[in-house]
């Protein structure tokens, strides 16, 4: 058992649970939860700046769209969440049944590592380097689709008053 | 130069959104459809100088890695007629200054995300492009806050996203083995291993998640949605080349200058291509709407592409090409088709919409072409490309996806001509009396979509020999 | 390739695959809007991971971090507007559950 293997299993269970709570803002928090195991493995596999990203983004700002998202449509009485309890445990029935199925089927299916390794000379420098020298299209990408999120912020969030 | 394909749209969106007065953001719609026309005159003139790579001022900015061939010339042309419809039609169709502000800027934007997928040569830009054009597309069907639109659109960022997600999963696999994302790279990693397992699965995961976005038979489901719900300007642009530039072409390329031709993903691929012609041909053929008869015809018509892309010859890559080109006319003239009918009638549900080719003759005789151009009757443009399609299926000894291509020709005339005869011909309905033909930008829009088809029809040797048949040099 | 890192490469699919399941478990079994885009913020939780075990094992991991960077960025661009079409559909029909929303038939 390293610390990976138990981080690993942690993370499955954040996200496990992240599945079968009922309620939705539970749920959002165990997504940030989820976020928060993915940083620090993140970190453990040598990847220190995307994890900053993926903290302050993922673990940070997804949870607010979704505690507001959540918060401008939910509201559920206790009668309704008891209600909703019991169809979610008997919609859920099928899960093993389907992670058993999954497992058998890759057990069959022997798919082995039968390519040459990459040669270590290869490119080995610093992210940042990689992303602001070598991939400029993709921050021409990342712009445009920052652009687009405005867009779509601006048409959905705000009230249109001729709609209304 | 080329790459100012992909700046120039970006920078008119960000000159458009810097704080100046309302009456210069009224010239949106004009702005819009100037990028386009010049889009369309770059190809059609084809200057030397912008289309080297030799001569290029931006390079000391930008170090893009992008390359053109005649493919990306063919799909260049279509973006820009297809967006210049679909500005003029919106700009027409949505009377709310804002709105119309909003359209233009998302259609922009999406353009960007499609003429930088033409030219990329790296897996994990593709992947981004997509995204932007995922986006904006996304954006541009809930836009107008219909209720099925809002759903549809949902529909589409679900699948959208497993989409990329698949996507995601094969790059991650092709890291794996290569290293590397750029094409060459990666088709150097994969000639390393050709009989890999693993390999074969990241090219099948990726492939998978290509048919999701291009909308192909098992993974069609938010196809018709989509297409009948939104605006129908947005539907112009989303079938006529949204789909086919997220699903299609990016296949072309990949198949083309990554994984090659090989032997047991070429199956797949024209196995699902002939799935896609028959079922989207015959569930066309029992729908009552207008727009999802075309959404279904749509779907058919891609599969075309995907089997003749499957095939692999040069002939049939070049077809293919040819059809999806035709594809993005005779689809926006139908969509435009549509518009029209809705604007004037309220509705586009066959039932109770009779009897308009005498009120609308344009719209009428138009959708005429745009029909028999699709069937593949001679002279039009779709009978050379399904030509080019069936010759190259039977040089390749493929008779019997020959045969299937074929016999869908006579059902997409069977379905295309029922819903001619139910909404065109005949008497009209009660109250469909004073109905009036379409307004002028409408039957402009639709005359010159016509012209196109008709006259990529009589001129066809010249089209086959400078535009289309320079295709096969990239295959080859 | 030593031998480490390819267990460790198994290992991390294993909890890939798992994770997948349940994101995709997630968007089929409920009738609720924004479960269904947690159920998509967890497929590319994985996918995330991969990326990153990927880099880890190739020891390529500065190409990796940059992907991922860019790949968070779309995510959340895509939640921001996927979010926003929820709120819409919510203010259309005061409701966010499926069930009632079955205009379309597919």
């Amino acid at each position: 058992m390293t610390m990976e293997m138990v981080l690993l299993l942690i993370l499955l269970a954040a996200t496990v649970w992240t599945v079968m709570t009922t309620r939705l803002l539970r749920a959002v928090i165990g997504l940030a939860l989820t976020s928060v195991i993915l940083t620090i493995l993140m970190y453990r596999f040598g990847a220190p700046l995307a994890g900053v990203f993926e903290l302050s983004v993922c673990a940070g700002l997804i949870p607010v769209i979704f505690v507001t998202t959540v918060s401008f449509t939910q509201r559920l009485t206790p009668e309704k969440l008891v209600v909703r309890k019991k169809e979610r445990m008997l919609k859920f029935w099928f899960l093993p049944v389907l992670i058993v199925l999954v497992g058998m089927v890759l057990t069959q299916v022997h798919v082995t590592i039968d390519f040459p390794p990459v040669s270590p000379e290869a490119l080995r420098t610093d992210p940042r380097a990689i992303l602001w020298n070598l991939r400029h299209l993709d921050l021409v990408g990342q712009i445009a689709v920052l652009l687009a999120g405005v867009f779509g912020v601006v048409v959905f969030f705000k009230e249109d008053p001729s709609c209304r | 130069m080329a790459t100012l394909l992909i700046l120039l749209p970006l920078a008119i969106i960000m000159v458009l959104n810097l704080p100046f007065k309302d009456a210069f953001k009224r010239a949106a719609p004009f702005l819009g459809g100037c990028f386009y026309l010049l889009q369309a005159a770059l190809v059609v003139f084809h200057p030397a100088a912008f289309w080297d790579d030799i001569y290029n001022p931006l390079e000391a900015f930008f170090a893009f890695e992008c390359s053109t061939d005649a493919l990306s010339l063919v799909l260049f042309l279509s973006i820009a007629i297809v967006g210049f419809v679909a500005v003029l039609v919106g700009a027409h169709a949505l009377k709310n200054p804002r709105q119309r502000f909003f359209l233009i800027n998302l259609l922009l934007l999406a353009t960007v995300g499609m003429n930088a997928n033409v030219m990329v040569t790296d897996l994990f830009s593709t992947y981004v492009f997509l995204e932007v054009t995922a986006v904006a597309s996304f954006i541009l069907i809930a836009m107008m806050k219909g209720e099925g639109a809002l759903e549809g659109a949902f529909k589409y960022i679900i699948l959208s996203v497993i989409a990329s997600v698949m996507m995601l999963l094969s790059l991650a696999l092709l890291v794996l083995v290569t290293g590397q994302t750029s094409f060459e790279a990666v088709r150097a990693g994969l000639g390393a291993s050709p009989e890999s397992l693993f390999v074969k699965m990241a090219m099948i995961l990726f492939v998978c998640g290509l048919f999701v976005k291009g909308g192909v038979v098992p993974f069609h489901a938010w196809v018709p949605d989509v297409y009948a719900s939104a605006p129908s300007f947005v539907s112009v642009f989303l079938a006529g080349i949204v789909t086919k530039v997220s699903g299609v072409y990016i296949l072309m390329r990949l198949l083309v200058s990554v994984f090659g031709f090989e032997a047991s993903v070429q199956q797949v691929i024209m196995f699902v291509g002939a799935l896609s012609i028959v079922v989207g041909a015959l569930a066309a053929l029992a729908q009552r709407d207008f727009k999802r008869m075309l959404a279904y015809s749509s779907i058919s018509q891609v599969g075309y592409i995907v089997l003749a892309l499957g095939c692999g010859t040069p002939l049939a890559v070049a077809g293919a090409a040819f059809h999806l080109f035709n594809h993005a006319v005779f689809k926006s003239l139908l969509f435009v088709n549509a518009q029209g009918v809705e604007e004037r009638c309220g509705t586009t549900h066959m039932e109770m919409v009779s009897g308009l080719g005498s009120r609308m003759p344009v719209t009428g005789w138009t959708s005429v072409i745009a029909l028999l151009s699709t069937a593949g009757v001679p002279p039009l443009a779709g009978f050379w490309s399904k030509l080019l399609i069936i010759m190259a299926l039977l040089n390749a000894s493929r008779y019997g996806y020959a045969a299937v291509a074929l016999f869908s020709s006579v059902l997409t005339l069977a379905y295309f001509l029922s819903m001619q005869r139910r909404m065109f011909f005949g008497k009209p309905h009660k109250g469909m009396e004073n109905i009036r033909e379409a307004g002028p930008v409408i039957v402009g829009v639709e005359i010159i979509l016509a012209g196109i088809t008709v006259g990529a029809g009589l001129l066809y040797p010249l089209v086959l020999e400078y535009f289309i048949l320079p295709v096969q040099r990239v295959v080859g | 390739m030593p031998v480490e890192s390819v267990s460790l490469f198994w290992t991390a699919s294993a909890f890939v695959i798992l994770m997948m399941i349940a994101g995709i478990y997630c968007i089929l079994a409920t009738f609720n809007l924004t479960r269904a885009l947690i159920g998509i913020e967890i497929l590319m939780k994985a996918v995330t991971l991969l990326l990153i075990v990927v880099g880890h094992v190739t020891q390529h991991t500065a190409l990796a971090q940059a992907l991922v960077i860019t790949l968070i960025v779309i995510e959340v661009v895509v939640m921001v507007a996927a979010g926003g079409v929820v709120l819409s559909v919510f203010r259309k029909n005061k409701t966010i559950d499926v069930r009632r929303l079955r205009n379309l038939k597919g």
